[in-house]
């Protein structure tokens, strides 16, 4: 079944819980990243729980910071 | 008061659109933008604001320029090496546009100075051009408790994203991204590279936003995060809602009071 990642189509053979999916379609850091399915925010706890379907558009949001940032100033 | 025969040819070209005119180049000369930050995104943001004629700019940096800030951070130049980062922006701005009032706060942000400094100028819409995640999410906890519109934004490598805060109308940093993440688990630029113009796209996008709200036109980056991904040259417009369970924003707040993020202790030294 085709299910939109960020905008773009990917072809899954099942229906995949949101962790599943975060391997399956390589999210980086899917520790950190914040998951919306058709527009609504995944509390991370139900990432085992809430499953995907034909036709759902997934968006994972990355952090982002950037420049020069040292831990240790 | 009306524009000098100077500011009339300065600004011309803003006075020509029908969304800004005399009135609005007016509003912008007597708009008050802080900047927080002086370096990748910065640096755009600020020299694009000085020259639209802006008519106080605040500068916030504790840092000096470094060798390595000078490949994106175009505000400084090499001979302004080891000088503040605030100086340095000062000088800039004031080499762009004479009729920019730039104040400058060579310091941190942190729980304890960040209300002063935006309300030292009640300042009207404030720049997130930080480079770490404390910062950010002290910027936006103050914002939406100070209730002033914000614009944040990152990059990394080849991608940076912004999305634009309006209190009580947006959803808010927080409702998107809950919890900061532990210290090395986001790379940061000094780890993982950026290309230099991903602060001059991204921050010019942030100067935009700024311009238009303070001219009240257009449609502002509320309520979506915008990503730009330079190596595919796409941009997303992902469309975010408020987020009922927010820290800040939702709808049983638990944050009431601005408290000084630490991220959790991490692995990586220098």
């Amino acid at each position: 079944m085709i299910i939109i990642v960020n905008g773009e189509n990917l072809d899954i053979e099942k229906s995949l819980n949101i962790n599943e999916l975060l391997i399956v379609a390589k999210a980086e850091q899917p520790e950190y990243v914040t998951v919306q399915k058709n527009g609504e925010f995944i509390q991370r706890d139900d990432f085992d729980k809430i499953f995907v379907e034909e036709g759902d558009e997934i968006e994972f949001l990355y952090f982002m910071g950037g420049g020069n940032y040292e831990v240790d100033k | 008061m009306k524009l000098t025969n100077e500011q009339l040819e300065r600004y011309s070209r803003h006075i020509i659109l029908e969304q800004v005119g005399g009135k609005g180049q007016k509003k912008i000369l007597d708009s008050k933008v802080l900047i927080i930050g002086t370096g990748g995104l910065g640096s755009p943001a600020t020299m694009y604001l000085a020259a639209a004629g802006v008519g106080t700019i605040g500068l916030v940096d504790y840092d000096i320029v470094d060798l390595s800030n000078l490949q994106r951070q175009i505000i400084h130049q090499t001979s302004d090496l080891n000088k503040p980062k605030i100086e340095s922006g000062k000088e800039t701005i004031n080499a762009i546009n004479p009729d920019v009032t730039v104040k400058t706060y060579n310091e941190l942000v942190n729980s304890k100075n960040i209300a002063d400094i935006i309300k030292d100028a009640d300042y009207d819409f404030i720049i997130d051009g930080t480079d770490n995640f404390p910062a950010k999410f002290l910027i936006n906890d103050a914002c939406v408790l100070l209730k002033k519109p914000f614009s944040h934004a990152g990059i990394i490598r080849f991608q940076g994203q912004t999305m634009t805060y309006v209190p009580d109308k947006s959803p808010c940093y927080r409702c998107v991204f809950s919890e900061m993440p532990p210290k090395d688990a986001v790379p940061t630029c000094r780890q993982a590279g950026v290309l230099g113009v991903m602060g001059g796209v991204i921050g010019t996008l942030q100067a935009t936003e700024a311009l238009k709200y303070i001219l009240g036109v257009g449609e502002l980056l509320t309520g979506f995060l915008l990503t730009y991904d330079a190596l595919s040259m796409n941009f997303r417009k992902i469309k975010i809602k408020r987020n009922s369970k927010c820290a800040i924003c939702g709808e049983n707040p638990k944050i009431t009071e601005l408290v000084d993020y630490e991220q959790p202790a991490c692995s990586f030294r220098k």
